[in-house]
């Protein structure tokens, strides 16, 4: 039997005095999309950003397909490999062209021949939609084009799983339903994706399951139809109240 | 307040000694007996000085500003007082200290004559100047380079060497120009040091000329010397700032 690809037992997350994480246990299994929902300040993003050890956990263990990420002795760049990252505000190379954004990672820390990694980069380019974007700078494109082209940076390195960080977030309206598209192939196309969002829409077309978080624990989860349709807490209720006003 | 000035103005015109200042300042001869002399070994010392230096500063004040950024505290405290130390004193001391201050001490002395003793002084000094500036290009830099990249699996040093670098000389480009402007100037000081008739840099070279030939043109030529080698690369930051300024908008 395998190991999941992130199983989080009983995380604890402190700024200073402040713990923005208060107890987490979740496992995420192969080929499963999970949104992480909750107000602002919630712990959500500081959740994912746990799972590849941006954030140093205070306590607590999260596993990646059965090794500890939180351990001193783990190999964190070897497993962060294996978890592609989509940041709210893209995070593109600006002094590279699209192409040696999404090269320059295969060739020096998978160390992939040039021409290897330029047919990868073409290749994962082709699946977000953007072949005739290769040569452009990043400043040169959309928010929507940056933010494709940042997933298929990470796709590059063939992650076993995606995590991203509220990825339509910064976009305009109008921009946000391209990003989703390409997010909602990748789900079809069987990748475990742990999504922090705002957008109920893809929560409930896309998730197999949803998380709704509020000041550093987990409320509910399940099923998006069960949570969001039918929440059992009234703190859960209050928030889509909250969200469908807006 | 214009009134007065010109009134000044006018009155050193007309007061002034214009042949005598023709024949200390611009004396023909002595100009003509200068070449090719002042450009074949006075501007070119001054050159090879300042590159030396400068290559030598930049790669130390790289490892110094990287060393300040550490997250080792002895590191820091290290580069914190190595560049408190240097920019603190005058640059002539460092000189003395690197040309007879060590020889005296340990009856060693720097290779290379005044080449390497006045490279490696100029270069300690720019280094302290430089490190702060290459430390404040790096920090320039938004956190989330650094973020998307260590999340693709880059160690710290692949993603310094790779993304953050490249994109903080970019930012520090302008100020490093000024610094090797001061430097050029800098140059100057390396007469304590000593020198051969093949090793004078610009100042030197026209202090002797001085000396020989009793008359002040040789400093209005190594003068005109020195702003022919610095106006162009100020002229060069002033460019260089305003199209930085044009990419932010």
């Amino acid at each position: 039997m395998t190991a999941p690809p992130i199983e989080i037992k009983d995380l604890h997350k402190y700024f200073g005095e402040l713990e923005v994480l208060r107890g987490i246990s979740t496992t995420i299994q192969q080929g499963e999309v999970v949104c992480l929902l909750g107000p602002s300040g919630s712990g959500k993003s500081t959740l994912l950003r746990c799972v590849n050890r941006l954030e140093e956990a205070t306590a607590g263990s999260i596993l990646i397909e059965g090794e500890d990420i939180t351990d001193e002795d783990a190999d964190v760049d070897g497993l962060r490999t294996r978890i592609g990252m989509v940041f709210q505000q893209f995070n593109l190379f600006p002094h590279l062209t699209v192409l040696r954004n999404l090269r320059i990672a295969q060739r020096k820390v998978l160390g992939r021949p040039t021409d290897e990694a330029t047919r990868i980069a073409e290749e994962m380019l082709e699946r977000v939609g953007l072949s005739d974007k290769i040569d452009e700078h990043p400043s040169r494109l959309s928010g929507g084009q940056q933010q494709r082209v940042a997933i298929a940076r990470a796709l590059c390195m063939n992650p076993d799983m995606m995590l991203f960080d509220e990825p339509t977030s910064a976009l305009d309206p109008e921009l946000i339903g391209e990003v989703l598209d390409v997010m909602r192939e990748l789900a079809e196309a069987g990748m475990t994706m742990l999504v922090v969002t705002h957008e109920m829409g893809f929560a409930l077309q896309v998730a197999d399951r949803v998380i709704f978080m509020d000041e550093g624990v987990i409320v509910e989860e399940g099923p998006p139809n069960e949570v969001l349709r039918n929440p059992a807490h009234e703190r859960t209720k209050r928030f889509l109240r909250a969200i469908e006003v807006e | 307040m214009y009134g007065l000035l010109g009134l000044v103005v006018a009155a050193m015109v007309f007061f002034a000694d214009w042949e005598q200042i023709r024949k200390s300042f611009f004396n023909v001869e002595i100009i003509k007996s200068m070449f090719p002399e002042v450009v074949t070994v006075g501007a070119r010392n001054t050159i090879i000085y300042t590159a030396l230096a400068f290559a030598l500063g930049i790669v130390w004040a790289l490892g110094l500003a990287l060393m300040k950024l550490s997250s080792v505290a002895p590191y820091r405290w290290f580069a914190t007082a190595y560049i408190e130390l240097f920019r603190g004193l005058p640059a002539l001391i460092t000189i003395i200290l690197v040309g007879f201050g060590l020889p005296l001490a340990f009856g060693w002395s720097i290779p290379g004559g005044t080449l390497g003793k006045g490279a490696i002084g100029l270069g300690i000094v720019a280094a302290a100047y430089m490190a702060e500036t290459i430390r404040a290009g790096i920090q320039a830099v938004p956190r989330g380079q650094m973020e998307a990249a260590r999340s693709l699996g880059m160690s710290s040093g692949t993603a310094m060497t790779y993304i953050i670098l490249p994109q903080a000389f970019r930012i520090i480009i302008p100020p490093l120009t000024n610094e090797l402007v001061l430097l050029i100037k800098d140059t100057s000081l390396l007469f304590v040091l000593g020198s051969t008739p093949q090793s004078k840099e610009l100042t030197k070279f026209a202090r002797d000329v001085m000396a020989a030939k009793v008359n002040a043109t040789p400093l209005t030529v190594v003068a005109v010397m020195y702003l022919l080698i610095t106006l162009p690369l100020t002229y060069l930051v002033r460019k260089l700032e305003r199209k930085a300024e044009a990419e932010k908008r």
